[in-house]
């Protein structure tokens, strides 16, 4: 970890006081992520870590009641709930039956003890009944409450998704999410930063979740510990926010701290006029304030990575880390390949979890389940690109297939077009909104021995239930394993009818 | 929080790299609203069947490392999951340190804010003591934050690092909400100012 010490505190502080808006009073060029850290520093304290200032903290179920419990022992109020929002998505069963009478008491009192809570301290509430529920990561976006340059909270790992913005944004611990509920700050030592270039133009039928899967392939789980990803590169400047988010989100799993991608065009455009976006003039400084942050041109980062999109593929994971990850159209690797001894076990004992043969074609391994969502790939554009694979097709004789959107407004949105009867006369079971089986905490869960093709995010041992299996694949991967009842090379495909958006 | 100074111990060697947190504390167990309890649930699947049977085999159920406050494991220990439950799990079970080549970045946070020390060691060292740990009956070790050190009594010695912050919060048992309100003068403001900047308001 790097630790800018400062002589004399005064100094500093005085400098960003005359400086406003911060970070831009020097001429050193500056990466994205130095950017918006500077402008966020309260104070530096000579020995101690940054104390940093947190514009937005989102707030889930299952990690805030020891939170709010201990601002009660303390006698502590939430300094800002005009900074603070929150929503149940963890625990929510995916059925409209399930969701009115959460059977389960445990997870019922968890929701309710978050209701209490946000009415005492004043927070926001996006219910399960609200037209705009979801996934955390999802309506954080879509209510155009995460904004580029703003540093973004919540006690969920998979809070880096919100850095596709430009935003830096990182998952605590419950302790933290009291700290910040308290004080909207955190004390951080900076992390380090590493530019990963993404360069040239994606192959057909290879998406973004092949992009970051591939990243977590090369680098290996713990690649990017301590860092803060930028994504850079003309493949990542042309996908989508969705495809952004996508990328973002699984920058833990690679390790980092968060991960960034620049804000640009196609950010204002996916953020104009949303509910909790700037209007009018203050759009217009928004925008002029927001295209301040790319990195400068000779911009430092402490490492670099380049990686040519060309020869991107789909991919698969077979194993039971992120990691474990390889092309569709290869076999189960060998531990023998390993490069120690205690690697070489963990590897043996990922292929016993999973019950598969080093040699096995993915293209012949059966599947049991398939779920389509997740704050990795529950947005509108996954389940259109899911859609487009299932349309005019039957899910398989031996599969159970799940689309889960990722907020109501996904589900609403989706519905409009017609895409969830794509789904249903496809064979897909069509859900409420919710994180469900990408953790397995509400009802959706896999039982013991079934494999499962997952747009989620960590294929880990009885991540989506005891016992259960998970490959994690692109959505189109997901949607054509669900029909074929194996995996297959999506770029083989044959799309039988397009679907029209 | 309890302040860490000597730790000596039975040292438990849990020989698996990128343990995650799903597998320190699964996820059935995160729907309490407590923040104590949840020790007898740490690393659940691997210390139970599904019909409630202990694994005999699994090292938290071997009598050998009854008691041990110390946890040797591989490379990046904790990972994924930012669920600070991991932590309260360890703790409440009687961890007080776990030695790893490297540990995932929440999960590092997550042990300080409860008195976990988590020691940082060459991959050569901590396969000698995984080795040491399953090979040597009793085997122990100490940990001393003050001097940050790793020692036995066969002749080990290492030494390892840590922010001196971090350091000085752990040997006094310091939590972090009272140290950020000394500074709560620049916090006001610092924060009169930052909200001006509507561009970055939530809502």
């Amino acid at each position: 970890m790097i630790r800018q010490d400062h002589d004399n505190i005064a100094e500093s502080w005085q400098l960003r006081a005359e400086g406003f808006p911060e970070g831009q009073m020097s001429t050193t060029p500056k990466t994205l992520f130095e950017k918006v850290w500077e402008q966020h520093v309260v104070v530096e304290p000579k020995g101690e870590p940054t104390l940093l200032y947190i514009d937005l903290q989102l707030v889930h179920e299952v990690t805030s009641p020891q939170a709010f419990e201990g601002l009660r022992l303390a006698g502590r109020k939430v300094r800002r709930p005009d900074r603070t929002i929150a929503t149940v998505d963890h625990n929510v069963p995916t059925t409209i039956e399930g969701r009115l009478n959460i059977v389960d008491q445990i997870a019922a009192r968890q929701i309710s003890t978050l209701r209490q809570n946000c009415a005492d301290f004043g927070i926001e509430l996006y219910d399960v009944n609200s037209r705009e529920q979801g996934i955390v990561h999802v309506i954080g976006p879509e209510l155009g409450i995460t904004k580029p340059g703003m540093t973004i909270v919540c006690g969920d790992s998979h809070t880096s998704t919100h850095g596709a913005f430009g935003a830096l944004a990182f998952g605590i611990g419950t302790s933290e999410v009291e700290h910040v509920l308290a004080t909207q700050t955190l004390p951080q030592s900076k992390p380090k930063t590493f530019r990963i270039a993404v360069e040239g133009k994606l192959p057909q039928g290879v998406t973004a979740k092949d992009i970051i899967l591939a990243i977590i392939g090369k680098i290996g789980t713990d690649g990017a510990t301590g860092c803060v990803i930028e994504y850079a590169g003309s493949a990542i400047r042309s996908l989508s926010m969705e495809g952004r988010m996508t990328v973002c989100n699984m920058s833990i799993e690679a390790g980092a701290r968060a991960g960034m991608i620049a804000p640009d065009e196609t950010t204002f455009t996916y953020l104009k006029g949303r509910r909790f976006s700037p209007k009018g003039d203050a759009w217009e400084r928004a925008v002029a304030e927001w295209s301040k942050l790319p990195s400068d041109p000779g911009a430092k980062f402490d490492r670099e990575l380049v990686i040519d999109a060309a020869a991107l593929v789909p991919y698969v994971s077979w194993g039971t880390s992120p990691g474990m990850v390889a092309p569709v159209t290869a076999a189960v690797p060998d531990p023998a390949a390993a490069a120690n001894d205690l690697d070489r076990k963990s590897f043996e004992r990922a292929l016993e979890y999973m019950d598969l043969k080093a040699g096995t074609h993915f293209e012949d391994i059966p599947i049991d389940r398939v779920f389509i969502g997740s704050c990795t790939n529950g947005r509108l554009e996954d389940l259109r690109a899911a859609a487009r694979i299932a349309a005019g097709r039957k899910v398989s004789g031996h599969v159970h297939a799940m689309v889960v959107p990722g907020s109501q407004q996904v589900k609403a949105a989706a519905e409009k077009e017609g895409l969830d009867k794509i789904f249903k006369e496809a064979g897909f079971d069509w859900r409420e909104p919710g994180c469900s089986m990408c953790l397995g905490m509400n009802p959706d869960i896999l039982s013991p021995g079934e494999r499962c093709a997952s747009t989620s995010n960590r294929n880990f041992e009885g991540r989506q239930g005891r016992g259960g299996r998970t490959h994690l694949v692109s959505p189109e991967m997901a949607a054509a394993a669900a029909i074929a009842g194996h995996f297959v090379d999506i770029r083989n495909w044959e799309v039988r009818e397009e679907v029209t958006a | 929080m309890e302040p860490f100074r000597t730790v000596t111990s039975i040292a438990m060697p849990l020989d698996r790299t990128n343990v995650d947190t799903d597998q320190i504390i699964p996820k059935q167990f995160l729907k309490r609203i407590e923040r104590t309890g949840y020790g007898d649930f740490l690393f659940f699947d691997w210390r139970q069947t599904p019909a409630g049977e202990p694994i005999k085999d699994f090292v938290l159920n071997d009598p050998r490392y009854k008691d041990a406050k110390i946890l040797i494991a591989g490379k990046n220990f904790g990972c994924g999951s930012s669920r600070e439950h991991a932590a309260w799990a360890l703790s409440d079970f009687g961890f007080r340190c776990v030695i790893a080549p490297s540990f995932a970045d929440i999960f590092f946070s997550n042990a300080g804010k409860n008195g976990i020390v988590l020691v940082r060691l060459a991959e050569e060292q901590v396969d000698k003591l995984l080795q040491n740990a399953q090979n040597i009956p009793g085997y122990q070790l100490t940990v001393s934050l003050q001097d940050q050190t790793v020692t036995d009594n066969q002749g080990f010695k290492a030494s390892f690092e840590i922010d001196s912050f971090r350091k000085f919060c752990l040997l006094e048992g310091l939590d972090d909400i009272g140290l950020t309100l000394r500074h709560a003068a620049e916090l006001d403001k610092y924060e009169a100012r930052h909200d001006e900047a509507a561009w970055l308001q939530a809502k």
